[in-house]
Parts: C-alpha cells; sequence; structure tokens
C-alpha cells in the first residue's frame, strides 16, 4: 500500500500575497531537515506530499514536528480516485490500524477538491461510511464524537486514505520574515526567546558574549549546546563569539559598582547594533523579562535601549519565569541551562545593581573611558562557528 | 578449546577493545581538568553515560560509573544504608545473591544492620507473600538479583517493584550483572540496579550503578565530584566509552541471541535429562544462558579438572563464591544438600556452536563414565 506523509500548512494560508515564498521557503526548510533520508517532496498550493522508506517512517515524523510553518501532518494511504479503490484503501487502513476485535465508533470526512468526481462529499460519506458498516460489524457511527475519524480527500489524480492528524509546531517557515540577532547567554530566558523568534519566521544568527578567562571553556560549550538545541528547529545558524574581556574589564576599572551592570548592557546593545548592521540582521532579539533582574526594570530598560534605535524584541518579556521554563524543557534547552557555570552577565555582579539608573549618570560615566576603541578592537577580532542541528552520532567510531 | 563459563567472564569483542585503545590514545586529558583536552575527555565520558542511560531508558545523570558490579553493589548497599540509617536499619535480601550483596549485608551486621532473607519458593522465586510479611516499618533497603548467577533464576524483579512502590521509604536494589545483555530489562521499578562490563564482552574493571534521581546515596569513595558525585576518582574514560560501546553490542539482536542460546539449552538438557544420575538443577523459571546440574557421586570439583583435561571450561558455583562445602543458590532452589554439594555450571553465549555442544556432550559423557568407579559401582 503506498503511503505519504501529508502536510498542511500552517498559518501562511492566510497571507495571500506570500504564500508562494513561504510554500517554497517551507519546502526548502523540509528538504534540508530531512537531507539524510530517502524521499520526494512535492508540493501544490494546499498541501505538501512527502514519499519515504518505510522503516526511516517514525524518525521522519519526529522531524517534520520540529518543522515551523506546518499546522498538521499526517500519514495517508493513497490510491485511485475511484469509488472502489477507495473503498479498498479504506478496508486495509482500518484493517491495518484499528483493532477491529474491539467495539468502536467512526465518521467519515470526504473533501472533494476534484469536482468531477461523480458524487459530492455528502454523498461519499453515505456511500464509504455504508461500505464500513457492511464490513466491520464492530464499527458504528458516531457524527458527534468518534473514535476514529476517517478523512478520505478526492483529488484529480490521486485520493487519500487518513485517520489520525499529528499537530504540528505552526508559526512561520524559517526564514520567511528575514534575519536577526540573538543575545544568547547560558541562561533559561534567551534560547526560548530565540525558539519564539524562530517560530515567527525569523532566521537567527546568535551572539555570545565572553569573558575568558573571568568565564570557562565549559560556559562556551554550553552556549554551544544550546544553540545546536535552537538549530532543531532554526536550521543552520551562525554563532558569533565577542570577546568581551577587556571591555568588561575597563568597566569593572571605571565604573561606579553599582552603575556596572547597566552600562554593560548599554555596551552589549552598541556591539549588537553594529553586528547586525555587518551580519545584515533587521532586529535584535534577546531573552529580557520584565522585573526578572534590576537590568530589566523598565526604568533599566530604557536608559539601557537609549544606545540603539535598532528595533529590540523580547519575546519573553511578558512572560513569567515558570512559562519560560515550561517552554525551555519542552524544546530541551532547561537541562543544558541550569548547569552551574558562569557567564559574563554574572562576573563582575555588584552587591546592589542599581534598578532606577539615571541616564545622564550613564552617559557621564561613560566619558571617562575610551570605549569607543575597545568595542573596535571586539569587532576586529569576533570568532565565527557554524552550528548545525546536534548530530548524535559524533562519536561513531568510539561508541 | 570450548568455553561454557560466559557466566563467570565472557571474552573481549573485539570491536569493544578498538574502542578502548582508540580512546586511551586520542584522547588523554584528565575529565576533570578545565583546560580543552580535559573538556574533551569529559564530553566523550558525557555521551558515553548518555548511551548507556539511552540503552537502558534512563537519565544520563543516572549513570554512575564504578569498577564492576561488586563495588556497584557496595555502593548501592552500603551508600543507601549510611544515608537512610536514621529511617531505620533493617534489609530484605534472599540467599540467592552474589557474594558481593550476601557479604556486604553479613558485615553490615557487625554495625547493628538487621538483615532477613526471604523465602524461595520451590520454583526458584522469590515468595512474595514473604516479602510482604517480612517487611516492616523500619525496612529501608530490598536487594534481590534480577538473574541468579549459579542457578539462573530469573525474578519477577518489575512485579516485586510494584509491591515495594507501596512503601515509599524502601530502597529497591536489582543486580543485574547476569541479566543485562541476555534478556530485556525494564527499570521502571527499580531503584538502583548495578551491572558489569566484563559479561557482556566488555572489558573487566569497569561497571556501573543506575542510580535513580529521586535516590541518594553516600559514596564509598570520597574525593569530590568527577564523573559522578557519589564515586570519585580520576574517570576512565577510555573503560567507560568500551563499556558503552558494548552495551549498544549486546543489546543488538537480543531476541536472536535468545532463541540461539535456548535452542542449545535444551539440547544438552534432552540429552542430560536420558542420564539417571544427573540432576538438572535449572528450572523452567531460569535463563536459559545458565544450566546447573549435579551428578550424582562425583565430586564437582573432579568433573571440573577432568573436563579441563579435554579443554572444556565449566564451573562449580560460582568464580565468586565462597562458601566451602556447597552452593547456597543451589541448595535454595532444590533444597537439596547433595544437589547443592554436587553442582556444576554451565553456562553458553550466542557464541556458542552445535558443534561444542555435541563435543561438550560426547566429552562428558566419556568422563562420567570414567569417573563413575568413584561411586563404588
Amino acid at each position: 500500500m503506498d503511503r505519504v506523509i501529508l502536510i498542511k500548512y500552517g498559518e501562511l494560508t492566510t497571507k495571500k500575497g506570500n504564500r508562494k515564498l513561504f510554500i517554497k521557503t517551507l519546502y526548502f526548510n523540509i528538504l534540508k531537515k530531512l537531507k539524510d533520508f530517502d524521499v520526494n517532496i512535492f508540493k501544490d498550493m494546499s498541501r505538501m506530499y512527502i514519499e519515504f522508506n518505510s522503516e526511516d517512517l517514525d524518525i521522519i515524523l519526529k522531524k517534520i514536528g520540529e518543522i515551523f510553518g506546518i499546522h498538521s501532518f499526517l500519514i495517508a494511504y493513497k490510491t485511485n480516485s475511484d469509488i472502489s479503490s477507495i473503498k479498498n484503501t479504506i478496508k486495509e487502513v482500518l484493517s491495518s490500524n484499528i483493532d477491529l476485535e474491539d467495539l468502536s465508533t467512526f465518521k467519515v470526512e470526504t473533501k472533494r477538491s476534484d469536482k468531477n468526481f461523480p458524487i459530492d462529499s455528502l454523498k461519499c460519506n453515505h456511500v464509504f461510511g455504508g461500505y464500513i458498516l457492511e464490513n466491520f460489524p464492530n464499527l458504528k457511527v458516531d457524527v458527534h464524537k468518534p473514535k476514529n475519524l476517517i478523512h478520505i480527500e478526492i483529488r484529480k489524480d490521486y485520493s487519500y486514505v487518513y485517520l489520525n492528524e499529528y499537530k504540528g509546531l505552526g508559526g512561520y517557515p524559517v526564514g520567511t520574515l528575514g534575519k536577526g540577532m540573538l543575545m544568547l547567554s547560558g541562561g533559561i530566558d534567551s534560547p526560548v526567546a530565540g525558539y519564539l523568534a524562530i517560530k515567527r519566521g525569523i532566521k537567527l544568527d546568535l551572539v555570545y558574549f565572553e569573558a575568558i578567562p573571568h568565564t570557562s571553556l565549559e560556559a562556551r560549550e554550553k552556549v554551544i549546546r544550546l544553540a545546536k538545541k535552537l538549530a532543531i528547529y532554526g536550521g543552520k545558524m551562525r554563532l558569533i563569539i565577542v570577546p568581551f574581556t577587556k571591555l568588561q574589564e575597563a568597566i569593572y576599572k571605571n565604573v561606579d559598582g553599582n552603575y556596572s551592570i547597566t552600562i554593560m548592557r548599554r555596551m552589549m546593545y552598541r556591539i549588537m547594533e553594529k553586528l547586525t548592521l555587518r551580519f545584515k540582521s533587521l532586529v535584535i532579539v534577546n531573552g529580557e523579562s520584565i522585573g526578572q533582574v534590576a537590568s530589566q526594570t523598565l526604568t533599566s530598560m530604557r536608559v539601557i535601549n537609549n544606545v540603539t534605535n535598532m528595533p529590540i524584541i523580547r519575546p519573553v518579556a511578558c512572560f513569567d519565569k515558570l512559562e519560560i521554563i515550561d517552554i525551555s524543557k519542552k524544546i530541551g534547552t532547561y537541562d543544558i541551562s541550569i548547569l552551574p557555570y558562569e557567564d559574563c552577565c554574572t562576573v563582575f555582579v555588584p552587591r546592589h545593581p542599581i534598578i532606577n539608573p539615571n541616564l545622564k549618570h550613564c552617559e557621564e560615566l561613560e566619558s571617562k573611558f575610551a570605549y569607543e576603541n575597545l568595542i573596535e578592537e571586539i569587532l576586529a577580532n569576533l570568532k565565527v562557528i557554524t552550528i548545525n542541528e546536534e548530530v548524535e552520532n559524533k562519536y561513531e567510531d568510539i561508541l | 578449546m570450548v568455553y561454557l563459563d560466559y557466566s563467570a567472564t565472557t571474552p573481549v569483542n573485539l570491536e569493544v577493545l578498538k574502542s578502548f585503545n582508540k580512546v586511551v590514545t586520542t584522547y588523554p586529558g584528565n575529565a576533570n581538568s578545565l583546560h580543552e583536552l580535559g573538556r574533551k575527555s569529559f564530553d566523550l565520558m558525557e555521551a558515553s553515560s548518555l548511551q548507556i542511560a539511552n540503552l537502558l531508558n534512563v537519565k544520563k545523570e543516572e549513570v554512575i560509573f564504578t569498577s564492576g558490579a561488586s563495588e556497584a553493589n557496595n555502593l548501592a548497599i552500603i551508600g543507601t544504608i549510611l544515608k537512610y540509617k536514621n529511617r531505620g536499619k533493617h534489609i530484605l535480601t534472599t540467599k540467592l545473591e552474589h557474594s558481593s550483596v550476601l557479604e556486604t549485608v553479613e558485615y553490615l551486621k557487625e554495625f547493628g544492620i538487621e538483615v532477613e532473607y526471604l523465602n524461595i519458593l520451590e520454583n526458584g522465586l522469590v515468595d512474595l507473600d514473604d516479602l510482604k510479611r517480612k517487611i516492616k516499618k523500619t525496612t529501608i533497603l530490598v536487594s534481590i538479583s534480577h538473574v541468579n548467577s549459579e542457578v539462573g533464576t530469573l525474578q519477577d524483579v518489575n512485579k516485586i517493584g510494584e509491591i515495594l512502590k507501596n512503601y515509599p521509604t524502601i530502597i529497591f536494589h536489582v543486580d543485574g550483572t547476569q541479566a543485562v545483555g541476555k534478556i530485556k530489562v525494564n527499570l521502571e521499578n527499580i531503584d538502583l540496579y548495578s551491572l558489569s562490563a566484563h559479561k557482556i564482552y566488555g572489558l573487566k574493571g569497569v561497571g556501573c550503578l543506575i542510580k535513580k534521581k529521586h535516590i541518594e546515596l553516600t559514596p564509598l569513595i570520597h574525593g569530590g565530584k568527577s564523573q559522578s558525585l557519589y564515586r570519585s576518582g580520576t574517570p576512565c574514560v577510555a573503560l567507560y566509552a568500551s563499556f558503552a560501546k558494548a552495551l549498544k553490542l549486546a543489546l543488538n539482536d537480543l531476541e536472536e541471541k535468545y532463541q540461539h542460546v535456548l535452542k542449545l539449552n535444551e539440547r544438552i538438557k534432552k540429552e542430560l535429562e536420558t542420564m539417571k544420575n544427573i540432576h538438572i538443577n535449572s528450572n523452567l523459571n531460569c535463563i536459559p544462558h545458565i544450566l546447573n546440574i549435579s551428578i550424582d557421586g562425583i565430586k564437582p570439583e573432579t568433573m571440573l579438572r577432568a573436563m579441563s583435561e579435554s579443554e572444556i571450561y565449566i564451573s562449580t558455583k560460582t568464580a565468586c563464591s565462597n562458601s566451602k562445602d556447597f552452593s547456597l543458590s543451589v541448595y535454595e532452589v532444590t533444597k537439596n544438600l547433595e544437589y547443592a554439594k554436587s553442582s556444576l555450571r554451565i553456562s553458553l553465549s550466542y557464541l556458542t556452536t552445535d558443534e561444542e555442544i555435541t563435543y561438550f556432550l560426547k566429552v562428558f559423557k566419556e568422563k562420567i563414565k570414567e569417573l563413575s568407579f568413584l561411586k563404588g559401582e
């Protein structure tokens, strides 16, 4: 029996003008995701179909469940578009998927896009429902809460019969909305912010501020591991490692302790602005959440944000910590994030960071040292790593 | 040579050895070092833990590498007692355990720990009613081997685990040394599980204790965190990686391997059953990999040496057991002292061939005939 994976598009179907671009992007995203498998992918304006080798089915389904822009997907049984072929396929589908010893209920739902098919959808429901009643004595009709919903899609060349749908991730196909840069620390919030930005179709580059030797190589590895998790959803991405040590040390030496975090965040935004221009991103994305720490009070945000006009997307700004944690667990970043390595936001933390900083005072403090030169030096010493989705058999020759 | 002592130890799989060699030479760093070389070793160690965890369906943090199953059993038992002695001092176990369990609990008696042994039914299984009867408010640990090493009795540890779920303060330890790699194991209802690499075609000197997240243990070897808080010492990443590899290979085609061994076992049994001075101690609750028999009138050591002359290697009791006069396990299962005094263990592997069994049976019969004068016939 011929089986295909049928993919129903997500929110993109409502966006008429961009539809072609969205479908094309989704098509390439799926192609990239399944590059290691022997598959054929066909697309039209309302559906995508994937032919596959049955031994790969489980892993392919898992991978499709990681792609944004898909409303739902399912395993459809392909058949010829005539009544007797469809009946035969229904019989096979039910026999191989339902325990026919058990009493159960069903409903048939037909979609007929081929209007030349001899009978209309309603009539189809009757014809095929009647066929099921005749051949499967344990199945009764229940149109309100059927245990088995039997879908029949009648198209011109082929028809499809299927039972259950899997829910897709929703969102927009990654890349359809352009590029953004995520400020990725080792914490819980920023990976979640990245995930949510990816969900809305943003193709991300990642930026990690590093202060070796004050921060450790473990901390960098932790960030790389987080990045690999994000790459499951966002595809291949660049991780830009920013050598922040000298600037951070300068802040520590020159700035009154309470303001050091505020100034540090302002410096980060200054660097981010330059990076977005250099790496051609449209927005900055970060994991700031209102009120969580001193630099994330509204006053702090305003004073810090003052250094740039670049739009800053804060996907988790209004989420509670527990809501953020829920998502981080779902996307597999939580266990990595809670590993105890310091990042540059947690070294040199003053005992009482200011929660209502004054903009003028910030500017005065910054005028005391030549940070511009340090930023130039940083930008000349960036390190860029390409991040791919986590490869599980990294130690294939050993393990 | 015909090796029929696979339950004592197994020959190392050359793929496993290859992994070991590769790691020894290419990952020289101490996994605890913070520099690049150290991180590489650490990362591989983590990947090894993860692979073992995935194969056993547990979490990566739940794998504690040890020097083998004996250490794992010691850590499980003593670690639990030290950690939870305030809850009570009562241990339940069976006389079917490996000496690393039996002697450990006996040793703990010196420190005021109370040990009780569970009844074994005629079919070789733990008497579950006796278990429920003997559980007290002060019981903190139940330790039962998944598969007995001498007779091969397979205990329903799942069911026992389910019963123990009703006693949330009791920790359930299972020695899985003889089970892993031979049968499918399910650790869902088990808190602590010991295993060893050299029983599954891995190297000697490595094993692990699976310790579920909700359990805490006091370590036996202190010295700060290395691979795990529960066992200090510079991690031998090469051993760990080789163990992960061995486990993966051992679990491949488990069902086919099992059927192969079952066929060989049935063939031997069928043949031995026709001999009137042989008693088969392993019953239907035993895994086919272990076949324990007693020969009427011939000392097991004599038979072992006689077989050894023809390069056939079997064992009496287990290599580790030290009860000098008789096999406690055989006695527990048969309740017959004569059988317990004269037991021999033939242990089979998926590597064992039909030809080997043919040769074994031929020599075995000849030797019995030669030695039968000892019975005064």
